[in-house]
């Protein structure tokens, strides 16, 4: 008798999976995933983990956070990041201190595995949102990432 | 009646401009014309649905950038395909290649002259119409299994006899579960069928058993357009394309083509045998007959619709799972099902008003 059976729960499982292919379907005006991409431009907001670009992000002060310790450099896998430092006297102490120059980021060579953030012990370097990566010489893509006239911010070291 | 009259006031004109037997000529040529014409429409609106409603059951958006709403998009496709290199492959039986495609979209296009779309609107009335609808449906195979076999491809010859196996299987529940809806009609005459659901739909007049015969037949319809989840015959993930992986351009659109208006023909099979065709639910425009294309299109849609809900939802079946469905399930089914119509119609238990 298990040939009824089966037609019972056969029937009841192909409903089963109509009904929840009929709720998508009825709430997907709503809920629908596509971005609608160059239309929605100004509005359109990447999730937070996205991986774009690495950022360096700055206070109102023009400060960052990177030391210039060069774990990144050392961290990366393609030679994407480049530190120049100097080495400059430090107002506080008198004494000579390793700060950095420039922070080279060469966006055409990473592959954004991120390792860079994770050694990062000052987290002064961190993922951006931006995706519109593309340019038209690919010397835009080598970046400095700390600004003109920037220095370390006060306590990082500590 | 207008429709009725525009046609009465051309047949007139043309046989009094021209002797009888050219003028018969040039009628089944206008005829033709206008049977194409409604062919490519309701084909390329087919294709854009099936794209919509895909894209909102998987909660996308689906093409909506060329024209209203993307109602252009499937005609720049096809204006595309037809700028398009007919390509070939070595050692392929040329002639059997390029007849295939014809084979599939004739068989399509006769099946589509015996549907009544309203009661003026039916190109041709024969007493066997059922049984025609249901022999050229089936032939249809056979442009896609010459298809496969001639163009030396082994995906395209297993697609292609995939095709034979299925539809040779499902043709009969097919058959069958219009044979029981024929039991209470008594006649196989699509007219008449419809005249005969103004006491009520057949899906209310037989009920149980009409019912049943309802999901075989929407099952078993499924299976013979080759759709989803019956799609072996050009299963992606297994074999490229199927029987037309080394089809391009026009000759794959006609494969395209052909397989959405197969999709319309088993809706208004369906909407006509079981839903009372161009007739308004219980009867409440029929002193408007210009509607009965609205509800003819309606009942069909709301079918092709759920054709389309089966694609998206249900997985593929193997071919031994297929088979089984058939063989062990819905023939018995179908079998017993008549029986149960056929004491039904006996005993007058069918519900008329």
């Amino acid at each position: 008798m298990s040939y009824f059976s089966d037609i019972y729960k056969g029937i009841k499982t192909l409903l089963t999976g109509m009904s929840v292919t009929g709720k998508y379907f009825i709430t997907s005006k709503k809920g629908a995933i596509t971005q609608q991409y160059p239309d929605n431009r100004d509005t359109l907001k990447m999730f937070d983990r996205f991986r774009g670009e690495v950022i360096m992000p700055h206070n109102e002060e023009n400060e960052h956070r990177c030391t210039g310790c060069q774990k990144c450099e050392i961290a990366c896998p393609n030679g994407t990041i480049e530190i120049i430092w100097d080495r400059g006297i430090d107002e506080e102490t008198g004494k000579k201190k390793k700060k950095i120059d420039q922070f080279v980021y060469h966006l055409s060579m990473c592959t954004m595995c991120g390792l860079c953030i994770d050694v990062c012990p000052t987290d002064a370097i961190e993922w951006g949102q931006n995706f519109e990566n593309s340019v038209y010489d690919r010397t835009a893509l080598t970046r400095v990432l700390n600004k003109p006239d920037s220095k370390l911010m006060k306590g990082v070291e500590d | 009646m207008i429709l009725l009259s525009i046609t009465e006031n051309i047949h007139n004109w043309l046989f009094s401009v021209m002797p009888a037997g050219v003028a018969s000529i040039v009628e089944m040529v206008l005829i033709a014309i206008v049977y194409l014409t409604v062919f490519a429409v309701a084909g390329l609106f087919l294709v854009l649905l099936e794209r919509r409603v895909a894209a909102w059951f998987q909660l996308r958006i689906g093409p909506n950038r060329v024209g209203f709403q993307g109602l252009l998009q499937t005609m720049a496709d096809a204006i595309k395909l037809l700028t398009k290199e007919l390509t070939g492959t070595d050692r392929a039986d040329k002639f059997l290649y390029n007849l295939a495609p014809y084979f599939v979209i004739i068989s399509a296009l006769m099946a589509l002259a015996v549907i009544p779309f309203s009661k003026d609107f039916h190109a041709f009335d024969i007493n066997i119409g059922l049984f025609f609808l249901i022999a050229i449906s089936s032939i249809g195979v056979i442009g896609i299994l010459l298809g496969g076999w001639s163009s030396n491809n082994k995906f395209a010859i297993i697609g292609a006899m995939r095709s034979g196996v299925q539809t040779i299987s499902y043709e009969l529940s097919v058959g069958l579960s219009l044979l029981t809806m024929v039991v209470i009609t008594g006649t196989l005459q699509l007219s008449e069928i419809i005249e005969i659901q103004k006491s009520g739909w057949l899906i209310v007049q037989g009920h149980i058993p009409a019912i049943i015969a309802f999901m075989v037949f929407m099952i078993s319809g499924t299976a013979e357009t080759n759709r989803a989840p019956f799609d072996m015959v050009e299963a992606e993930s297994e074999l490229g394309a199927g029987f037309h992986t080394e089809y391009s351009g026009m000759k794959f659109a006609y494969f395209f083509l052909a397989e959405f208006i197969n999709m319309f023909i088993i809706a208004a099979i369906a909407a006509t045998v079981f839903f009372g065709g161009w007739l308004s639910p219980f009867g409440i425009t029929e002193s408007i007959p210009e509607l009965g294309v609205f509800w003819f299109l309606i009942k069909t849609m709301v079918l092709v619709f759920l054709m389309m809900w089966f694609r998206w939802t249900f997985p593929r079946l193997r071919v031994d799972q297929l088979l089984t469905l058939e063989w062990k399930y819905l023939l018995p089914i179908n079998l017993v099902n008549i029986v149960l119509m056929a004491v039904l119609v006996w005993l007058n238990l069918t519900i008329r008003w």
